[in-house]
């Protein structure tokens, strides 16, 4: 078993794949980095956080992407979140079995701040044009950054999630909630709050994700190879059914995660935190 | 300025825009034809409640008018910062708001977003930026983070970034800026009804933007980047 989590981005991409078949686009040795952190002293990449490219899953052509956590936080800037608009743009022109984003993400990079919000929602309009065209995006996260802010926003337009029980998928982090309404607010150091209010195992309780899995590396490729046929393309009717889901949710009161899952019906939900993900399979929202 | 005013000044007096709570709502004439218009003010933050609230207003448009065209007025401090709103999935309300548009655009209505007073981050991507074409006005402002939470979350020293907010247009808060970039198609000057109008009748339905930005000198690597992409061996 090999973690997920501590995996970098490509290690990840070479293991959830079919072996060897990563051809990457844009690598690193063309050097496109961001025009703009030059400016205030920090560090580029020259992959500029990002690995984009086609490769097999299970023998079908898919085309991936693996934002890395480690720089950066995975923000998107200009270049990676363009990166990210072309990937989707070439999948609605050649038409490959699905779309693999591995995200780890805090979202907008604040160091390009203007550039990654309009590229935020570059990347958000040309995923949806991919998933119209019948085409699932299939977002994994299970990085130690998470998956945050523009890039939460993104992986909630897609076909399909998957997420260890160390992922977490929210909007702002709980430092920027802490800083703004105080610790009683949201305590950022209590891990165990942070992580049943925005981890992998209460996501899949609530039905924020599809599949939960363990954090390895190939538990996230089965679940991969499983969704490859699960594209569910926008209509009307889908729309209101998900306005109705989360509707719901607004008639719990508070904020507290064991509450909630008591709520959704879940048995034992003081204990969930001490389950494994095993154990909590059966119980998801699905 | 003021959405009262705004929408006087667009539509005329008894205009059915109505306030509840932060949310705007209402169907209006324009040139003779009805439009819907969905709105926040006061500097809302978009919590879960306000985005469903807003998408609820797509959706009845989708269901109810084929085809009618929808005009959005932002006003937003950005998302709202609570822990009630992330345990609820925050995300998913604000990615179901912008489905809700996205479809509304497929479906062949006009949207059109107006930043007429301040946008800021999650709030502005699932509703202008996600839009057929996003104008603002002159005096409006949109931004990512303001300057001293910014300065925490990247470690880089404020008085540092208050100087490139001077001088550069990827971190300046100003609207021009995101004119410069693609992000907004055009401000709006003079006779308000008649920008409408204008804006209204050249709304693009393909995304254009990164063109834009590099048209326009602002953001000269997203377009070339993403050709880049679609060119690769």
């Amino acid at each position: 078993m090999i973690s997920y989590a501590e995996c970098s981005a490509r290690e990840r991409l070479a293991l959830v794949v079919d072996k060897g078949s990563f051809h990457e686009w844009l690598p690193p040795s063309m050097r496109l980095t961001s025009p703009h952190l030059a400016q205030l002293g920090v560090p580029s990449a020259f992959d500029d956080g990002v690995a984009i490219g086609r490769a097999t899953l299970d023998g079908h052509e898919v085309f991936v992407a693996a934002q890395e956590g480690e720089f950066m936080g995975g923000g998107v800037g200009e270049v990676h979140g363009a990166k990210l608009v072309g990937l989707m743009k070439r999948a609605l022109r050649d038409r490959p079995k699905a779309v693999v984003l591995l995200a780890e993400s805090g979202g907008v990079r604040l160091h390009e701040a203007n550039a990654g919000l309009i590229a935020v929602s570059e990347v958000m309009r040309a995923l949806l044009d991919v998933r119209t065209a019948g085409i699932p995006v299939i977002v994994l996260i299970g990085g130690a950054n998470g998956c945050f802010g523009g890039m939460g926003i993104v992986a909630r337009c897609a076909d399909h999630i998957v997420m260890s029980d160390l992922g977490r998928l929210a909007m702002s982090g709980p430092e920027v909630i802490e800083a703004s309404h105080g610790v009683e607010e949201f305590d950022s150091r209590d891990r165990a709050l942070v992580w049943r209010t925005t981890g992998g195992k209460h996501r899949w309780l609530s039905g924020d994700c599809d599949a939960l899995v363990e954090d390895d590396v190939a538990a996230f490729r089965a679940a991969a190879i499983t969704a490859l046929d699960a594209a569910r393309p926008v209509t009307l009717d889908l729309l209101e059914a998900e306005h109705a889901r989360l509707a719901a949710r607004l008639l719990f009161e508070g904020n507290d995660a064991v509450a909630f899952w008591a709520s959704t019906g879940a048995a034992d939900a003081a204990r969930v935190p001490d389950l494994d993900v095993a154990a909590l399979q059966p119980l998801g929202a699905h | 300025m003021d959405w009262q005013t705004l929408a006087d000044e667009l539509f005329g007096a008894g205009h059915g825009i109505t306030r509840d709570g932060d949310l705007l709502r209402g169907t209006v004439e324009f040139d003779g034809q009805p439009l819907t218009v969905i709105g926040s003010t006061d500097h809302a933050p978009v919590g879960v409640q306000l985005a469903l609230a807003q998408a609820r207003a797509v959706l009845d448009t989708l269901a109810q008018h084929p085809s009618r065209g929808i005009l959005l007025l932002i006003d937003t401090q950005g998302q709202q910062l609570r822990r009630r709103d992330e345990l609820l999935g925050i995300n998913r309300a604000m990615a179901h708001l912008g489905m809700c548009i996205d479809l509304a655009r497929r479906r062949g209505h006009r949207v059109l977003g107006l930043v007429y007073d301040q946008a800021l981050s999650g709030g502005f991507i699932t509703s202008g930026l996600i839009a057929d074409a996003c104008d603002a006005l002159p005096e409006a402002e949109i931004r990512v983070m303001r300057l001293p939470a910014m300065a925490r979350v990247t470690k880089l020293p404020e008085a540092m970034l208050a100087g490139l907010s001077e001088s550069n247009p990827v971190f300046a808060p100003g609207v021009d800026n995101y004119v410069a970039m693609g992000g907004v198609r055009k401000l709006w000057q003079g006779d308000l009804a008649t920008a409408l109008r204008e804006a209204l009748a050249s709304a693009p339905t393909a995304d254009q933007r990164a063109e834009d930005g590099a048209a326009r000198g602002g953001r000269r690597m997203a377009a070339r980047v993403a050709q880049l992409v679609l060119d690769a061996p």
